[in-house]
């Protein structure tokens, strides 16, 4: 039969596709014959062939029809050709997901997977994993369990990796078959130790004390395969970064004699593990370089690929690590696979001098086109870095981008282009001309909207202040005649901060205005209309609040607020104010290049460190119907670093309330914390209304629990409160290395003292008018009281204070009640910001008779340059309120620095507060900030 | 980012195929169900994958933040596509496992037609080297034995007795003994 249909296609031409014009429905129809007594192994074989030829080439079968050729697929198990049976196997595995009741071949495979013929017994066995669920698992468990064992390996492999499938499926029952799998780990075959070495590991994953036994077990006694010592490095690599273990662990020693293994495969995994391993000193990385080293002047291209993706990961962290390899890389800049070379080049520019950049970079550009997008963009990073590290090359990499912009390439790799360009543009002003020059031809013809739109906003931004700015107008308005919506309406925004900032070209771009605002698209009218307004109005104030600054609250926060006001119908507006205030975005650091695969680069915005917040306060049920949170303050030290719990604390104020977070992590190994509360008592009118403990505290995972405490709403003058808290908990001690608690604990408490208090000082506004305004500032129209003083330069004509309570912190350590009140941070002094200032947290610190005194280095901050007065002297004066030994400590992200406090440090205090029994109380100040919000009389027209 | 160290797991192969000339599929199996879903974006990257790879036969190559490492004969192109982090020589081994198990069934014809011919053969040796994206054997010895499969008895029409008889030819003399024997034996039967 096969012949005859051979014969019939080479008639038709040579080389032609003998399943090239199958129709299902014939091959169906064939597959009748498997009915037919007796069977005929040959044709029957074409036929299941042709079936799975099909399949494979994602021909659609119908549930109906793909069960009936299931069927009369069955009756072929009566033959016992041994290739028909296997293609048997395989039909079921491909239709398992397709046919129906697949689960009646159950009997046959059973039947084969323990019959005498090994040949049939392994893929039997795959077969019937892929059919089965997990009531019928319990039915083959214990066929499963001698399969494991088994003595011929192929059985023995099938068995573990289907179990291993199976895992995600019926986890529990898996999981019953761990000792069948640790024998099967000890055997001889290469393959076998590696699945089961798999399974075990993946049952046994979520036990990091099993896993190390297990490590253990297998380093010492060594394997055989190569498979099984690279998933052995994956373990221990993993373990390490999870335990932070030092390099000086057994577990490193293993991984670095991996190094000498007889398999490059082995080799080259752990020098991967090794570079990958954070905090790697150049020392420890040393060896492993020098085996990539060799691996770079291997014949094999794949070895040679490998070695040098790796060294070029090593030469982001540690340039000079690589340097010794200079010589191999050079030679590999000539390699036949681009990608070898490309990643060559772009190492030796990383590792390489000055000097060499010039031939480098003609060098790449030479076969830049021929590489690939993935590669191109490794390339633009590494010019980016590079342009970093040599600011004076600018010109040559200048000119070598905007080749490479003209040239094809997809979105990812443009954006990268045009990221480097930018971030050249922002350190180099020297460059700015000429980049922007480049980016505005980029523009005329862009079909990246994201891109278009982006370069508009740096052309705005940075045109106007440029000599000449005139010339980018017309690049600009091209753009408004030319372009989508999104492009233009970016094009207006940009040509209005040109007619902002230069007057001689207001009129000219009042005209392009006039001509935008026929523009087809609302939302480009919409702004052309805007902007025009603005502009003939001529007011620097407006200007600057309305064209140079956009948006300032946080987008998430926006949307946030925007859903829930969409939630609750209600007759009032949605009133703006209520939406939580930008503050800085976590960025990335620009200095972790992405490698090379940059495919996938985040696209989500990074929210605010307070969205984030926001978001976990929202997940807690206690915390419902709070409203929106209004401001939360950067975390406070409750204890010092090395005490036996370590606690800091997160205030988030909300309208009427504050909760307090309290992060706490439990230093010591041999016990479990549970039911974790910090209880507080208020002093004054404040009253706690809830505590949400955290249910358990293992040792070094973090947890958190909070307070929640109601803000007096009656009593005005109750603005500062004094709270001593008491950490209480459940302590059951567990075995350090088992991690096993015992079942009775006790109860056990820990104390501090935390107070949020204040006290009107001359500088600053009375707290009682901050905790009003705070207050005040949801309720009360645009221009509401309260914002008199503390108005910034850029006011409008409207000002809406808005203030927030910070979080500062005091503590001082004294047998008894030593309290210290100090004036509330000067945050929203005359230089107020835009943004809050940050919190300052004071600190002062006592230390008791006949502790030494250690010196240590101040930590470096940066100064704001709003003067902080207020702060560091009611923290200098509280600090010199105690003795003479006194040692204060302040740490102020928005706060400075006193010169009279420099040198008193708390040298002690992480002695000190190690010990237990000592009490320390932790002063908090509350302190508010003032900011003003100007709000529009032009309401009319304000896009969000 | 993918810095980030592998998650130790069984499962290297994210997929492997078998393209012909025209960048056509012969075979294709996808294990990691979350890439690439749908037979249209399976199609379009196996396209791509054989517009960047076909004219340099550079053994590796780095494409939609996937290492794939690949293999030609004659009119047939192997690939075998494993995570941007995964261990490339592992993949290789993969790689020359399916080739050499392949070059052993069709006894030494790795080509399109002879490839086509013993569709069932192909089948069952790439069910054997990888079941669900763990590597199952490396060892082609190992696999030939399981499949237990022989290319038909008489597959060799005159054509590729021909081609069987110049491709000998062209070693040396004692495989020509041998290629003597085997066209002798085939005549045989």
């Amino acid at each position: 039969m096969i012949k005859k249909f051979d014969k019939k296609d080479e008639e038709s031409g040579s080389g032609s596709n003998p399943f090239q014009h199958l129709e299902k429905s014939a091959v169906l129809q064939e597959a009748r014959i498997f009915n037919e007594t007796p069977i005929n192994p040959r044709r029957c074989l074409h036929i299941l062939t042709k079936i799975i030829y099909l399949l494979n080439q994602g021909e659609h079968f119908g549930t109906t029809e793909a069960t009936e050729a299931f069927f009369a697929m069955t009756r072929l198990f009566q033959s016992n050709d041994q290739t028909l049976r296997r293609m048997c196997y395989l039909t079921i595995k491909e239709m398992a997901n397709i046919s129906e009741d697949v689960i009646i071949v159950t009997s046959s495979l059973t039947k084969d997977m323990t019959g005498k013929e090994d040949v049939y017994r392994g893929p039997a066995i795959r077969a019937l994993c892929r059919i089965t669920d997990t009531t019928m698992l319990q039915a083959i468990e214990r066929y499963m369990k001698q399969a494991i064992v088994d003595k011929v390996p192929s059985v023995s492999s099938s068995a573990l990796v289907s179990s291993l499938h199976m895992v995600k499926m019926s986890y529990d029952v898996v999981k019953r078959w761990v000792n069948e799998a640790q024998e099967a780990a000890s055997s001889d075959n290469i393959m076998v130790q590696y699945h089961a070495l798999g399974l075990l590991y993946h049952l046994r994953k979520n036990d990091r004390l099993a896993v190390t036994k297990m490590l253990n077990k297998f380093t010492k006694s060594g394997l055989k395969s190569p498979f099984a010592y690279c998933m052995l490095i994956r373990i221990a690599s993993k373990l390490l970064e999870e335990t932070e273990g030092g390099h000086d662990s057994p577990l490193f020693d293993f991984i670095e004699s991996c190094l000498r293994n007889k398999h490059e495969m082995v080799v080259y995994e752990a020098a991967s593990a090794i570079v990958h391993m954070p905090n790697c000193t150049a020392r420890e990385l040393a060896p492993a370089v020098s085996v990539l080293q060799l691996f770079c002047s291997s014949p094999k291209a794949a070895l040679r690929y490998a070695a040098v993706r790796t060294l070029n990961k090593v030469a982001m962290k540690h340039p000079s690590a690589v340097t010794a390899c200079n010589l191999d890389l050079e030679n590999l800049i000539t390699d036949s696979n681009r990608s070898i070379a490309t990643l060559a080049i772009t190492t030796l520019l990383k590792t390489g001098s000055e000097s060499s950049v010039d031939r480098l970079m003609k060098q790449i550009s030479s076969f830049v086109s021929e590489i690939s997008d993935e590669f191109k963009v490794v390339v633009v990073q590494a010019i980016s870095a590079l342009c970093q590290k040599y600011p004076r090359k600018h010109s040559v990499m200048m000119n070598f981008l905007s080749n490479m912009l003209r040239d094809d390439g997809g979105f990812e790799y443009k954006r990268a282009i045009v990221d480097c360009i930018i971030s050249i543009i922002e350190e180099n002003p020297e460059s700015k001309e000429t980049g922007l020059a480049h980016l505005c031809e980029f523009i005329e013809d862009c079909e990246h909207t994201v891109l278009a739109t982006k370069i508009l906003h740096l052309l705005g931004k940075e045109g106007p202040r440029t000599p000449s700015p005139s010339k980018y107008i017309r690049f600009i308005f091209n753009r408004v005649v030319l372009e989508s919506e999104a492009v233009r309406a970016a094009a207006v925004s940009a040509l209005a901060k040109f007619g902002a900032q230069n007057d001689d070209l207001l009129p000219s771009v009042l005209v392009l205005m006039q001509r935008c605002m026929m523009d087809s698209d609302d939302e480009v009218r919409d702004r052309a209309t805007f902007y025009m307004n603005v502009l003939q109005q001529k007011q620097k104030a407006l200007n600057a609040a309305y064209i140079f600054n956009g948006l300032s609250v946080s987008v998430p926060g926006l949307e946030k607020s925007l859903h829930q006001y969409t939630l609750e119908p209600s007759e009032k507006p949605f009133d703006m104010k209520t939406v939580p205030l930008a503050t800085a975005v976590i960025t990335e650091q620009k200095t972790e290049i992405a490698p090379v695969a940059t495919s996938k680069l985040p696209e989500k915005l990074a929210p605010s460190r307070q969205d984030i917040y926001q978001e976990q306060l929202a997940a807690i049920p206690e915390f419902q119907g709070l409203g929106p949170l209004f401001k939360s303050s950067e975390p406070v030290q409750l204890t010092e670093a090395e005490t036996e719990y370590v606690v800091r604390c997160i205030k988030h104020t909300f309208s009427n309330h504050m909760v307090f977070q309290f992060d706490c992590t439990n230093t010591l190994n041999d016990q479990l914390l549970q039911k974790v509360v910090v209880q507080m008592e208020p002093s004054e009118a404040y009253e706690v209304a809830r505590y949400v403990p955290a249910p358990s505290l293992p040792y070094s995972q973090p947890g958190s629990c909070y307070s929640l405490v109601r803000l007096p709403d009656d009593d005005p003058t109750a603005v500062s409160c004094t709270f001593s808290c008491t950490m209480k908990y459940l302590v059951r001690d567990c075995d350090p290395n088992t991690g096993e608690p015992d079942d009775d604990g006790y109860d056990d408490e820990y104390v501090v003292r935390i107070s949020p208090c204040g006290d009107p000082s001359e500088t600053a506004l009375p707290i009682g008018r901050h905790v009003a305004s705070s207050s005040l500032a949801f309720s009360l129209p645009a221009g509401g009281p309260g914002g008199d003083r503390r108005r910034p330069h850029t006011e409008g004509p409207e000002a809406q204070l808005r203030s927030s309570l910070g979080g500062g912190g005091r503590r001082v350590r004294e047998g008894g009640d030593v309290r210290a009140v100090i004036g509330p941070d000067a945050g929203g002094g005359r230089e107020q910001h835009r943004q809050f200032p940050g919190d300052a947290a004071v600190r002062a610190f006592r230390q008791s008779p006949g502790e030494q005194e250690l010196p240590r280095p101040l930590p470096r901050r940066r100064v704001p340059r709003g003067p902080r007065r207020a702060a560091a002297g009611a923290a200098g004066a509280g600090g010199r309120g105690h003795h003479a030994g006194d040692r204060a400590e302040q740490r102020g992200d928005g706060g400075g620095r006193h010169p009279g406090l420099r040198g008193l440090k708390s040298p002690a205090a992480d002695l000190g507060s190690a010990r237990p029994g000592f009490h320390f109380f932790f002063f908090f100040l509350l302190f508010l900030s003032v900011s003003t919000q100007q709000r529009s009389h032009t309401s009319d027209v304000i896009k969000l | 980012m993918d810095s980030a160290a592998l998650e130790p797991s069984l499962y290297t192969v994210k997929a492997i195929f078998i393209l012909d000339n025209d960048g056509n599929r012969l075979l294709a199996k996808y294990y990691d169900t979350g890439l690439y879903p749908s037979m249209k974006e399976q199609r379009s990257f196996e396209k791509n994958v054989f517009n960047k790879t076909h004219k340099a036969d550079n053994e590796i190559a780095f494409l939609e933040g996937m290492t794939i490492v690949y293999k030609s004969s004659i009119d047939i192109f192997f690939y075998v596509v494993g995570s941007a982090q995964e261990n490339e020589l592992m993949l290789m081994a993969v790689l020359n496992c399916l080739f050499d198990s392949l070059s052993q069934i069709l006894r030494k014809n790795v080509e399109r037609r002879c490839l086509l011919d013993n569709m069932d053969g192909v089948f069952l040796v790439v069910d054997e080297i990888i079941d669900g994206g763990v590597i199952l054997e490396s060892d082609p010895q190992q696999v030939v034995e399981k499949v237990n499969y022989r290319a038909d008895e008489n597959p060799l029409s005159e054509q590729s007795v021909a081609q069987h008889i110049t491709e000998k030819l062209a070693l040396t003399t004692t495989v020509l003994q041998s290629a003597k024997e085997q066209i002798k034996w085939s005549i045989l039967k």
